[in-house]
This record gives structure tokens, C-alpha cells and sequence, in this order.
């Protein structure tokens, strides 16, 4: 009997809330000398990552050490998969070794969902190309709770580049299921049409800003320039940087990092007091030892999840 | 000389009473229940049902309450063949259309090598001679190697049998080549089939473009993509005064398009699939590559206005677009597997399930939809009529299936209606005068001839 995380919808709110309580006991371990807890020994948990990752990978590799599994990380960036060995020989090939849990990274939609059907082990979507990021979504509720106490009610606003951007939609799913509103902004060529079907407002100027409370800026990257999305990083940045001319007292702000400093958040924007984006790092192991653990130990917030 | 357009292997011609069958042919005005006599491959007699006597050597097929059309008509397949044989063969493909009601076949040239020149032509056709249990014809390649550079011998490959032009899988991407091509057209004649896509439209597109590619995170192929190249084209058809029709319709702007070019006095046909008249975008929420083709399953709207231009005659007739892959290119990771769907075994029970039982479309209707896809290219209208060559289907409407339960005739089980239960069971076709499929316990040869 397992379950998986593969699409944050696969929680309902007392789901994640159950997996959040868990991950708070997980921070108090984080303060102690010894950092580690023996739940998972014995057992394996294989990284399976496709797509270069700093934060992510080292924080599952950290959370399933700390939770003291056995850890095979395995990457394979610009890989074998498009060379045309397929994603499924490669994870019947790592489930001999009869993991407890595949942690999944991959440029393609879905690819956490089609290796649930090839495993015996439990999934973790650990980003699905511009699908999904559960436990990305996780860990910044994580982060605003532990600041705020409790997400309803708040209005966040995600700023940026949503068309390429898993982070904006699992978020997006995760926040309005904690009970905020969330309002996405960025320029019209990146915003996805229809984007409103997520239950999200949408606007193209950051004249409303002043109305969140929270600013969950979104990475911009060089290549969209390239690709005609926006005409110039200089024109970006004067319409959509967030920086401390934009942000209002009061306001709290968010990133998934990395962050480009001063394209899409200025570099003093980024160290203010207002900013939680050290904090959403330090959430990500504790977050991930949660997930680990009601995954693996067996609690039934997750494994109701088929 | 000219050349055959159909080819298919040697078959004994029928000699079979089809007893107490319903007989639909809204075309010959038939609409009832008959005895149908077919002898030396030719509908010999259309006689009050029960009072046709079987003549010695006629295998007789007792048929009441079951369903008797003209066989159908598919203008749009991929027999991957040459080259891609393991997806599908000429014999492998033919025998899925034998399976779903088919009577003829118009395959597309984009295969390995592209049929895009008169030694690849006359190979394939002498395959489908030896090969093909369903007449099947060929158009051959616009432009060499589909590049969208060079016309190909337009007018050899004419000649040498090519039914038309098509350089389906990709579009015509420049204005100025697809005028040269219907220009040559006056020369060469032959139908210029389009697949109509605007690649900086569509660009890395793998799914329609709306909400559930939103949700999905996947890039979407917006409708514009395919609409506004049909204005385009269809412009330069008018201005040329040429013959274009326009392959698998997936979108209400097009079929917009369509109608208006045609009132506008343009010579444009339409066809449609099954798939875009009962599936929408909804089902790639699973990401199941089996719902992954070109164009895309689009939008509910899209698909009511599909079905209003169907039964409204805007678009003339239904084309599977039976596209297979083999298992492990399905397999890949949603974005990047191929694109297509099967179609062909399940063309008519999906439509009468979905189109038909829900009344959004008429049984004659749909009937006279099937049908026509060779005509357009210039292909007789499979009839049933005393003296015609015997090109019919005998379908139990009553009879419900699980696609796939027993597996499939195509080489490859791409198909996006696995799993589901149709109702409409085809129990025998034949096709240019011979049986072409029967099914299981349907005997269609007498006790002397076993």
C-alpha cells in the first residue's frame, strides 16, 4: 500500500495541513546538535533528477539523510531520455533496487505520474516540467504559516513569468486550498490563456500591488528574451521588478530561487525584512522529511492517495 | 492508360445472401428491411425481406434486426508503409478498415522515404496489390520530402496513379509555394489536400490551447493556428481557381472559414475525425498520450460546431486519420511522444455512440458522412444498388464492445477510445466485391466450398 505525491491536488487542506504540523516537529529537529531521526532506516530512497537542481535535490537528499535512509541520487541532466532510452527502462532499472520512494525530477509533464505506473516505490513529483512542483507549493505555505499563522484570508499575488512556471501552478493550487486569494501578474505574453480557469485573477500591471499581501515573484529567465516574450530584461524590470519603491509596508516577499538580482526582485528587495525567501529554504528540508515520512511511515493524509 | 486508383489483392468475389437486413442507403433512398443478393461480387437483387431464395454455391447470412450500408469511405490514413512498418503495414492497416466498415482507403504519402516521386509510387501500389484486403489508393507528397522547397512531379505522379497531393503531417508553409503547386494543379489535376498549421502559431504546441493546457503547464497549439491558414489558403485556392480540400478540421473558427470561403465561391471541401467530433481537451488531463494528436482534441465548443457543420454538410465527409504508433514511442513522456490515433475499427461504432444514440446526429446522416471521402478525390460512391460492385457493412447496432478487449487488426494499439464500450458491431464488409472481413461465427462461404 502506497500512496504518492504527484500533483499537489492529490491533498485536500486537511491533508496538507497534516503533512505541515509534521514538518514543524522536523524544524525543532533541524535545531538540534544530532539532526537526525531513525525512521527511514534501512530503507532507500532514490533522487532521480533529469533537470539541473541545486535547492531542490540537496534538500530531498538532505530530508530522506536526516529521516537516516540509504540515498542513491542519480542525475542524469541533458540525458539519456532524449537520446531515446526511455524513462521507464531507467526506473524499472533503479526499482531492483527496491526503493521506498523515487523522487522525481523531469522536463516533461507527467513524468511523475507515468513512473508511479512502472514502480512498486512511492512517487515524488519533485517537479514535472511546467506542470507541477508539490512540494515546492508545500514548503512556502510552510513558510507563510510559520510566519503568519494561517493562510486565509490573504491575498498573494505571484508575479512573472507563469507560462513556463510550475511553481505558479502549483501554488496557485495550494494557496486558494489554504483559503488565500491569488492574483498572477506578469506581461500578456506570459500569462497562460485561460489561466483564470485555475481560480486565479490576472492582471498585466503591478498598478494593484499595493493590494497583496503577500508578493510571490517568479523567475525570469534570459531565454524568453530570445524568444520574443518580452522585448528587453530593462523593460521587464521597470514593469515587473519588485523592489522597495513597490513594496509596501506590511507586504511579505516570496521566491523559488534562484533569483536573477534585479531582473525580476532588486538585490535590497531581496535582504529586506519583508522577504522570506532565506526562510522558504530552510522550510524545504523539513517540508520534504514531512512528505518523506507520511509518504513511507504511514500516516493516511497521503496514503489515501492512490 | 490510365491507371487504376484503387488496388487490392486478388479475392474470390462474393456469392452471399444477406437475409432480413435493414438496408440504409440514404443516397439510393433506402430505408428499410430487404434480402440483399450477392453473386460474382455484384448486387445482384434487392428483394422483399425472407422471400429471396439463395442459389446454389450463395452462403446465406440470416440478419434480421441488424443493419445493411454501403460500406465506408476513408480519405485519411497513415499506413507507415513505406518504412515505418513497424507501426503499421498495407496488410495490417487494410485489415483494420476491413474490420471497421471500410470499403476504400486513401493513404497519406508521408511516409520513409515521402512518396514524392513515380519509383516510390508504383513500389507501394505493386505492395498494395499483393497486400491490401481494402481497395486502397495513395496521394503522393506537394513538395519534396514534404520540405516545402520544391514541387514534386506533380503531374508523373498523376500518371502513375496518385489520387491527389497532400503533405499531410506538415502544412504548406509558404503562400507562394502552395500557389505554384495549384497552378500546376490545371496542369497535373488531382485534388491538393492541406493540413493546415501555422508553425510560428504552433510552434513547440502539443495540445489545444485553453484551459486544461493552463492547468496542465503543457504549450498549446491555439485553434488560430489552423483557421487562419485555411483563410489563407483558401484565398489563394479562389484566386487560382483550384481544388483544395482541407484535411482534419479540429476548430469552430475553421469550420467558420470554410463556409465562408465556400459561399464566397471557392472549390473547398472539409473532412473531419471521429476523435474531434466526440472528444475534447478534457481528456489530456490524465496526460495520456493516446490523446495526443494533430491538430489537437479542442475545446467543447469547438467540437459542437464540428458536429453542426457535419450535419449541415459544410464538411462533406469523416476521415479517421488513422495514425498508428508502435508501444514505446506512446510511452514516452507526454510532450514528447508522437502525435495520432488508430481509427479505423473504431470510426463507426464511436460516432454512433456518441453522435448518433445522443441524437446529435442522424443515422442516414452519418452514413452519407462515412461514405464520401474518396468521391471528393474522385472515387465511385460505394451504393447499394442492384448492378453496382458490392460495397457493404453489415453492422449489429444492438451489440455493445470494449475497444480493445480482444485486441487490434492495426499493428499498433494507439488508439484513443481503448477501454471504452461502443455500441455498433461490425460483423462482415465487403469491399470491391469480395468479403473483406467477417466476424467470428459469420460464415460467408457455403458447406461445399469448406
Amino acid at each position: 500500500m502506497t500512496g504518492h505525491l504527484l500533483s499537489i491536488e492529490d491533498l485536500d487542506r486537511a491533508g496538507i495541513e497534516r503533512v505541515l504540523d509534521r514538518a514543524r516537529s522536523f524544524a525543532e529537529v533541524a535545531g538540534r546538535e544530532i539532526k537526525k531521526v531513525p525512521a527511514l532506516k534501512g530503507r532507500t530512497v532514490v533522487n532521480l533528477f533529469y533537470e539541473a537542481s541545486t535547492r531542490t535535490s540537496s534538500s530531498f537528499e538532505l530530508a530522506a539523510k536526516r529521516l537516516s535512509a540509504d540515498v542513491v541520487s542519480v542525475r542524469s541532466v541533458g540525458s539519456s531520455v532524449e537520446k531515446g532510452e526511455s524513462l521507464k527502462d531507467t526506473v524499472q532499472t533503479l526499482s531492483a533496487y527496491d526503493p521506498a520512494a523515487i523522487v522525481i525530477r523531469a522536463p516533461f509533464a507527467g513524468a511523475a505520474q507515468q513512473v508511479a505506473g512502472w514502480t512498486d516505490a512511492c512517487v515524488i513529483n519533485a517537479g514535472d516540467g511546467k506542470h507541477e512542483h508539490p512540494t515546492q507549493a508545500l514548503l512556502d505555505v510552510f513558510t507563510l504559516r510559520q510566519r503568519l499563522g494561517s493562510l486565509d484570508g490573504l491575498e498573494i499575488w505571484i508575479v512573472g513569468d507563469v507560462l513556463h512556471s510550475r511553481v505558479a501552478r502549483s501554488n496557485i493550487l495550494a494557496f486558494r486550498r489554504m483559503g488565500a486569494s491569488v492574483t498572477v501578474c506578469g506581461p500578456p505574453t506570459l500569462i497562460p490563456r485561460q489561466i483564470e480557469a485555475l481560480g486565479c485573477a490576472q492582471r498585466t500591471t503591478l498598478d494593484r500591488l499595493g493590494e497583496a499581501d503577500v508578493v510571490y515573484v517568479l523567475r525570469m529567465q534570459h531565454e524568453r528574451m530570445r524568444e520574443a516574450y518580452v522585448p528587453s530584461l530593462r523593460e521587464y524590470a521597470q514593469r515587473y521588478q519588485i523592489n522597495l519603491e513597490r513594496l509596501r509596508e506590511g507586504q511579505l516577499l516570496m521566491h523559488p530561487g534562484p533569483v536573477n538580482r534585479g531582473v525580476e526582485c532588486s538585490g535590497a528587495a531581496i535582504d529586506c525584512a519583508a522577504s522570506l525567501i532565506g526562510e522558504q529554504v530552510k522550510s524545504g528540508v523539513a517540508v520534504r522529511m514531512a512528505v518523506l515520512y507520511e509518504l513511507l511511515v504511514g500516516a493516511p493524509a497521503l496514503q489515501a492517495v492512490a | 492508360m490510365a491507371t487504376e486508383p484503387l488496388l487490392s489483392r486478388s479475392a474470390m468475389p462474393a456469392e452471399i445472401l444477406i437475409r432480413q437486413a435493414h438496408v440504409l442507403d440514404p443516397r439510393c433512398g433506402l430505408d428499410a428491411p430487404l434480402d440483399v443478393l450477392i453473386r460474382g461480387g455484384l448486387i445482384a437483387e434487392l428483394g422483399a425481406p425472407g422471400a429471396t431464395r439463395p442459389p446454389s454455391g450463395a452462403a446465406v447470412i440470416e440478419a434480421a434486426g441488424k443493419h445493411l450500408f454501403p460500406a465506408f469511405s476513408d480519405p485519411h490514413v497513415h499506413l507507415r508503409t513505406p518504412g515505418q512498418e513497424y507501426k503499421e503495414t498495407i496488410a495490417t492497416g487494410t485489415d483494420a478498415a476491413a474490420a471497421g466498415g471500410f470499403c476504400q482507403l486513401i493513404a497519406m504519402p508521408n511516409t520513409v522515404p515521402t512518396v514524392d516521386q513515380v519509383s516510390v509510387l508504383e513500389a507501394l501500389r505493386a505492395r498494395a496489390r499483393q497486400q491490401a484486403s481494402v481497395p486502397t489508393g495513395f496521394l503522393a507528397a506537394i513538395t519534396v520530402g514534404l520540405r516545402g522547397e520544391e514541387l514534386t512531379e506533380m503531374a508523373a505522379l498523376r500518371d502513375a496513379g496518385a489520387l491527389g497531393f497532400t503533405d499531410d503531417g506538415r502544412p504548406v508553409v509558404g503562400a507562394g509555394m502552395l500557389r505554384k503547386a495549384l497552378q500546376y494543379q490545371r496542369l497535373a489535376g488531382g485534388v491538393v489536400a492541406l493540413h493546415e498549421e501555422d508553425p510560428s502559431l504552433s510552434a513547440d504546441g502539443v495540445m489545444h490551447e485553453g484551459a486544461v493546457s493552463a492547468r496542465l503547464g503543457v504549450a498549446g497549439i491555439p485553434s488560430i493556428s489552423e483557421s487562419t491558414m485555411i483563410d489563407r489558403d483558401a484565398a489563394i485556392a479562389r484566386y487560382e481557381d483550384a481544388r483544395v480540400h482541407f484535411q482534419h478540421l479540429s476548430a469552430a473558427a475553421s469550420v467558420q472559414a470554410l463556409s465562408f470561403w465556400r459561399s464566397a465561391g471557392a472549390r473547398v471541401s472539409g473532412e473531419v475525425t471521429p476523435h474531434h467530433l466526440t472528444l475534447t481537451d478534457e481528456e489530456l488531463l490524465g496526460l495520456d498520450a493516446n490523446f495526443k494528436m494533430n491538430p489537437p482534441l479542442r475545446s467543447e465548443a469547438d467540437r459542437k460546431a464540428l458536429i453542426d457543420a457535419l450535419r449541415s454538410g459544410v464538411i462533406e465527409c469523416i476521415a479517421t486519420d488513422h495514425a498508428p504508433h508502435a508501444h514505446h514511442e506512446k510511452e514516452m513522456p507526454f510532450e514528447q511522444a508522437p502525435m495520432g490515433t488508430t481509427g479505423l475499427e473504431t470510426a463507426f461504432a464511436a460516432l454512433y455512440t456518441e453522435l448518433v444514440r445522443p441524437g446529435l446526429l442522424t443515422l442516414p446522416v452519418l452514413i452519407e458522412r462515412l461514405t464520401a471521402g474518396g468521391s471528393l478525390y474522385g472515387l465511385n460512391l460505394p451504393r447499394v444498388a442492384v448492378g453496382e460492385q458490392a460495397n457493404v457493412v453489415l453492422v449489429d447496432l444492438a451489440r455493445d464492445w470494449r475497444v480493445g478487449e480482444r485486441g487490434y487488426r492495426s499493428r499498433s494499439e494507439n488508439c484513443c477510445f481503448h477501454g471504452r464500450r461502443l455500441a455498433g458491431v461490425v460483423e462482415l464488409t465487403v469491399a470491391a466485391g469480395s468479403v473483406a472481413f467477417a466476424a467470428p461465427g459469420v460464415r460467408t462461404t457455403t458447406l461445399e466450398e469448406v
